[in-house]
């Protein structure tokens, strides 16, 4: 009764169930699978988080963020004007989250590699990446940088997925690869 | 003259204290409350989550939300697990509980935490969510209350385990404390580190939000919340893990298969406890790939191992008690024979199948350093914790209560039929929610979402029809869940106010944390609670083996592994990136 004292005083000298050690085995082997996993897709695997991010501020990343679009904008799309942004193949490109959008439109290539730079201006947001399904945690006073490289082409939604005030679900932005 | 303080139960031969018991009702009690508020926000949150019907504005939406996170996953499964722990102490160890007016107090501290918590969440400008994230503020009190509730609950394990002390001095009882006293145990002493991790930044985050404090870095904030948001989880695990062990001692007899093997696998709870809980932030920035990978694992994921062993030592003991009463034919006969009208039972063992299929095999997966990427704040997340803690949890402590009513309260439960189908409603509700929320968000569906298909948004962005389809299907579901909740909180307050009293010194008050009459209590001290019975081998000195578990457990490794993989190729289709 596993509600009493266990009925050998010396409970941790009694036999195992045959069945019980088996189990512990497999699932123990299981685990380590699990584990040895994560090490080896990090070798093997192309969808690995970069361990590349910094400090920053909202200010500074603002800043190199205009930078970019004043360079690279190629036009405009919708009422609101925002800016699509054409950065080189290979080149350091800025992506802003705020309440309530993902800032600017960004045009990449096919096949090429870009540095994509994200960080928060005000609170913290997700960057969701769909229908690739690409989920990242982004923090403000934190730069993340990953390399990505689009393998499909067309027009793709970047929506918010952490919960960020009231305009939370108007925050989109957008990706297109040609 | 000694008074007498405790009384036996004439249908179940244990005793309760008459201090303890009182306690254990109120906070059942309030736990049961906050279920009822939670869930009737929960029913409002998935009835605005399913685009057909959309029901709340987007302000009441998020409140609504935060409200149903924060009274359901804290006040109610903590203030229930308080009254887990003084029945695992007391009543299980015969023993008088430790400073009970000190429990008062923390009964006090938590009943005005989540009251003044609630009241925030009512005024509206605190609608963070239950994670709170800064830099978006709450209003103080949001916090205040957080922190009262939890310092109260803190003086409930340091009763548990000033009681555990009184009945080793007292020799209350022979022998090593019971299995599920133990597993009791390994909850509190998680418990008190979690809160001490909730110390470490809820008290802060209260200075910043009264302005002096001036910044809080998120991402620290993050990890040391996580801190005791996922431990907090571990707590759950571990009581309700107690809790199917005991249900099976109640039920069937059962004792456990080895008691070495449960036991370290209650240890390995702790020791392997996510200190950081690094599963939560595998997509952050700040932090590198090498100490994601090994603190979400610690290299070979021993807290996993843990469930796992639970997930076969438990129904195994079923099975032996149940080939032991004869029932011997086949892999299966043990478990078609058990009695599944008997909601403690049915509410058991659907909560154990869900939580270990459904919520175990999800979390690990997408608790891997990249398959999180393809995971992480989808609406599968609050479609896996929904198995853990809705149904693994929820039913658990549900299942018990069936149980506590006549014993502890000394009620008839009222509407036998219903209970009898009450943890079906319930499990099966929030199965099929479950399932269809782990489609949408494995197709990128967000979680904490008013509207998915972005009307008033500047830019457009069109989820799959199937992902919005299953979106608005799971409100099925969620619907018979919440028949399901209801009726488990119309039944428990009901019997505990109209149910026929089993003993002449139950009351009205009674059922709500007051003594019973005094001559209710006729026992100066229990009788020493004496070892487990030795096993006889049962029909003529046979061995049983838990075969039909075994198998049952093979079949849930082979799902997880097909799981686990379906993912990895999943992530592999995902561009490049470094
Ligand atoms: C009547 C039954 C219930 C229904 C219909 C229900 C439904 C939901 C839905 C639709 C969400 C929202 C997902 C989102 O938009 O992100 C949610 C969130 C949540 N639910 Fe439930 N739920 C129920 C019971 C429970 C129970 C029993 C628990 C825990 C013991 C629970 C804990 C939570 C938590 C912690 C969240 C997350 C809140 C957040 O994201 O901040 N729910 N629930
Ligand atoms: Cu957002
Ligand atoms: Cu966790």
């Amino acid at each position: 009764m596993s509600i009493m004292p266990p009925s050998h005083r010396v409970w941790w000298n009694q036999p195992i169930h045959k069945i019980e050690v088996t189990w512990v085995i497999i699932a123990l082997v299981w685990c380590l699978v699990l584990f040895l996993w994560m090490p080896y897709w990090h070798v093997y695997g192309e969808q690995n988080l970069s361990n590349e991010s910094y400090k920053t501020s909202a200010e500074l990343f603002e800043a190199k963020t205009q930078r970019m679009v004043d360079k690279y904008t190629v036009r405009t799309e919708s009422e609101a004007e925002i800016p699509v942004v054409a950065p080189p193949a290979g080149s350091d490109v800025y992506l802003v989250g705020r309440l309530w959008d993902w800032w600017p439109i960004l045009e990449l290539e096919k096949d090429k590699s870009y540095r994509v730079h994200i960080s928060s201006l005000d609170y913290q947001h997700g960057f969701s990446l769909q229908p690739v399904n690409i989920n990242l945690q982004i923090l403000p006073q934190y730069e993340t940088v990953i390399t990505l490289t689009p393998t499909t082409t067309g027009s793709f939604g970047i929506i918010c997925n952490e919960y960020c005030g009231v305009g939370h679900h108007q925050m989109l932005g957008k990706i297109i690869v040609k | 003259m000694a008074v007498k303080m405790f009384r036996r139960c004439p249908d179940s031969g244990l005793y309760f204290h008459k201090s303890a018991e009182s306690l254990m009702k109120a906070h059942a009690v309030l736990g049961v409350v906050f279920l009822l508020i939670g869930g009737i926000f929960g029913l409002l949150v998935a009835a605005t989550r399913a685009p057909g019907i959309h029901l709340l504005d987007a302000e009441t939406f998020y409140m609504a939300l935060t409200t149903h996170g924060t009274a359901i996953l804290i006040f109610w499964v903590i203030a229930f697990e308080v009254a887990v722990l003084y029945f695992a102490s007391s009543t299980l160890l015969r023993c008088r509980p430790a400073t009970p007016r000190l429990g008062w107090l923390g009964f006090v501290l938590m009943l005005l935490g989540s009251l003044i918590t609630t009241a925030a969440f009512f005024r509206g400008n605190s609608s963070v969510m239950f994670t709170s994230y800064v830099p978006m503020p709450a209003e103080p009190i949001f916090y205040l209350g957080l922190i009262l509730f939890a310092v109260g609950a803190l003086i409930g394990c340091f009763i548990f385990l000033g009681t555990l002390v009184i009945a080793k001095e007292e020799k209350t009882y022979d022998g090593s404390i019971p299995l599920v006293t133990f597993g009791a145990l390994v909850a509190t002493i998680i418990a008190v580190f979690t809160i001490a991790s909730g110390a470490v930044i809820l008290i802060p985050t209260l200075l910043w939000s009264l302005g002096i404090i001036s910044d809080i870095d998120p991402a620290m904030y993050r990890v040391i919340w996580w801190g005791l948001g996922h431990s907090s989880q571990q707590i759950n695990v571990a009581a309700h893990v107690s809790i199917w062990y005991a249900i099976a001692a109640i039920v069937f007899g059962a004792k456990p298969m080895s008691e070495k093997v449960s036991r370290g696998a209650f240890l390995l709870y702790i020791l392997f406890l996510q200190l950081a809980s690094a599963h939560h932030i595998l997509v952050d920035p700040g932090i590198s790939s090498t100490w994601k990978v090994f603190n979400t694992s610690y290299a070979m994921y021993l807290a996993v191992l843990a469930s796992m062993i639970h997930g076969l030592t438990v129904p195994g003991c079923i099975e032996v008690a149940q080939r032991k009463k004869g029932y011997t034919n086949g892999l299966f006969e043990w478990l078609r024979k058990a009695p599944w009208e008997n909601p403690v039972f049915s509410g058991m063992f659907m909560s154990l199948i869900i939580f270990g299929f459904i919520g175990g095999i999800t979390g690990v997966v997408m608790g891997t350093e990249q398959i999180n990427l393809i995971i992480h704040n989808t609406i599968f997340v609050p479609a896996h914790f929904h198995a853990t803690v809705a149904v693994g949890t929820t039913l658990a402590f549900m299942a018990i209560t069936y149980f506590l009513i006549p014993v502890l309260f000394r009620r008839k439960l009222i509407w036998p039929t219903m209970c009898k189908w009450q943890p079906y409603l319930f499990a099966g509700g929030m199965t099929i929610m479950i399932l269809l929320l782990l489609g949408a968000g494995t197709l990128g569906v967000p979680r904490r979402h008013w509207d998915v298909n972005f009307t008033d948004a500047a830019l457009q962005y069109e989820f799959a029809g199937t992902a919005i389809s299953m979106l608005g299907m799971a409100v099925i579901g969620s619907i018979i869940a919440s028949v399901g909740g209801a009726l488990f909180c119309l039944i428990a307050v009901g019997s505990l106010i109209f149910g026929e009293k089993l003993d002449t010194g139950a009351s009205f008050l009674s059922s709500f944390g007051f003594p019973m009459a005094e001559t209710s209590y006729d026992v100066e001290r229990p009788d020493k609670l004496e070892l487990a019975p030795i096993e006889d081998t049962g029909n003529g000195g046979e061995h049983h083996e838990a075969k039909g578990t075994f198998v049952l457990a093979l079949v849930f490794l082979a799902s997880f592994v097909i799981y686990f993989f379906i993912n990895a190729k999943y992530l592999s289709s995902l561009w490049p990136m470094m």
